[in-house]
């Protein structure tokens, strides 16, 4: 078991690590679902609850597939048990609260194919973390996405605003800025202690 | 999911459903190209765009990613064609995902087999396969809907254009952070590299850039068709 502290699992997922910039998980929503920052939040909030989840239900696969001797097994059970969790979410947040529900459209089922969660899952079975490491890790990896969604969102409302030139409208003008974000994000290297 | 809103018919009956063939294209030059350049899955309809970043800091790191899911794609889809009659539509997500993830399983242990050190440089990416969206995107939109033949043409030019925009954003990479392409190097040995091109926010910066080489292309073309229209009105 690596003898990382809590406190420095945390700041590597959410901070030093980004998970959407600067490992690319998640870029999908990150695009897609920036525009504006109520929605960012909520998104954020979902996939930061999937993600727990999701954390704490792969390390009890893992468990038991490696008792069993089934390791090639892992990517399936996990990709099923996001599935479930994403399908939890979307019921849970449907009956509570329907106007969220529309706002989030697609992007919520899809939540099943965000990267940054299956990601996560084995990124923290290749670390080796134990049950609690894994959860501070899920919180922190949440915790990073939602703030670089909230960051780009309130970007993006700034930009509604800004005149660019006609070449670089839509797409291309969001990836830079993603670019300067995470150009931003590489000033906390050294920050949470060993790389990785 | 987008199947509990969908109203239950007859497909949720066991056994094969109608064969729908009005649905069913034939096989054309277009059903190859089309995936390749005009419905290019990255600089296109923005699909899959984790990889795309992720992996194409060598023009070889973005060749072996661009294969492994066009291998995927293929496989898959030609097994998503051959079932598609009998897999239900209330479970179809949750069944195209298994078949993808057995078949990613299996390109994993293929490259960890072949070569270590390509498995070392991609890294998580490889399992990470299984939730590109190019793929479920193909498998839902076509694959479930076409015969064999040209669904195997399909996937394969998507994954062709896949991986030409792999290659694209990875020799770009590769060229400008690391002085050298495919690993041989381009400027001699006092080429200072341009680091922060092959670190993470260099994968957004040209790919940023390349849209927006698109957009000018786009917009001169526009401009143009205008401009002609324009002198042909004038001229009526």
């Amino acid at each position: 078991m690596p003898a990382e502290s809590l406190p420095t699992i945390f700041l590597n997922a959410a901070l030093v690590n980004n998970f959407v910039l600067a490992m690319f998980l998640g870029i999908c929503p990150f695009l897609g679902v920036s525009s504006k920052k109520d929605t960012a939040f909520n998104m954020g909030l979902a996939t930061l609850f999937v993600m727990l989840v999701s954390s704490a239900a792969a390390y009890g696969i893992d468990l038991l597939l490696t008792a069993l001797d089934l390791e090639f097994l892992r990517l399936i059970c996990y990709i099923a048990v996001i599935a479930s969790a994403v399908q939890l979410v979307e019921m849970f947040i449907k009956k509570y609260s329907p106007a969220l529900f529309r706002s989030l459209g697609i992007f919520l089922p899809l939540i099943t194919t965000n990267c940054a969660v299956l990601g996560l899952a084995l990124f923290q079975t290749a670390k080796e973390y134990d049950f609690v490491q894994s959860l501070v890790y899920a919180l922190g990896a949440g915790g990073g996405f939602m703030l670089a969604l909230m960051l780009m969102a309130g970007l993006r409302e700034k930009l509604e605003l800004a005149r660019v030139p006609s070449v670089s409208q839509g797409a291309a003008m969001s990836l830079m800025l993603a670019g300067l974000l995470s150009l931003a994000f590489m000033g906390f290297a050294g920050l949470g202690g060993s790389h990785g | 999911m987008a199947e509990s809103s969908t109203p239950t018919s007859s497909a949720g009956k066991s056994g094969p459903a109608p064969i729908l063939f009005d649905r069913e294209e034939n096989l054309t030059a277009d059903t190859f190209l089309r995936g390749l350049w005009k419905e290019n899955p990255v600089f296109v309809t923005m699909l899959g765009m984790c990889p795309t970043l992720a992996v194409t800091n060598s023009a070889i790191n973005a060749l072996g990613m661009g294969l492994s899911t066009t291998f995927v794609l293929v496989v898959s889809g030609a097994l998503i064609s051959l079932l598609r009659n009998w897999i239900p539509k209330q479970v179809r997500i949750a069944s195209y995902i298994v078949i993808i993830a057995t078949f990613v399983t299996i390109v994993d242990y293929l490259i960890q087999a072949v070569s270590l050190e390509l498995y070392a440089a991609l890294g998580a990416f490889i399992q990470l396969i299984v939730v590109n969206c190019i793929i479920l995107g193909r498998a839902e939109a076509y694959a479930s809907k076409q015969r064999l033949v040209p669904t195997l043409v399909n996937s394969l030019g998507t994954g062709l254009g896949f991986t030409l925009a792999l290659l694209s954003l990875g020799t770009v990479r590769e060229i400008l952070g690391n002085g050298s392409i495919l690993g041989i190097p381009l400027f001699g040995s006092d080429f200072q590299g341009w680091l922060v091109m092959i670190l993470p926010p260099g994968g957004f910066f040209v790919l940023g850039a390349w849209m927006m080489l698109f957009n000018w292309l786009r917009l001169r073309k526009e401009r143009r068709t205008a401009a002609s229209s324009g002198v042909t009105a004038h001229a009526g």
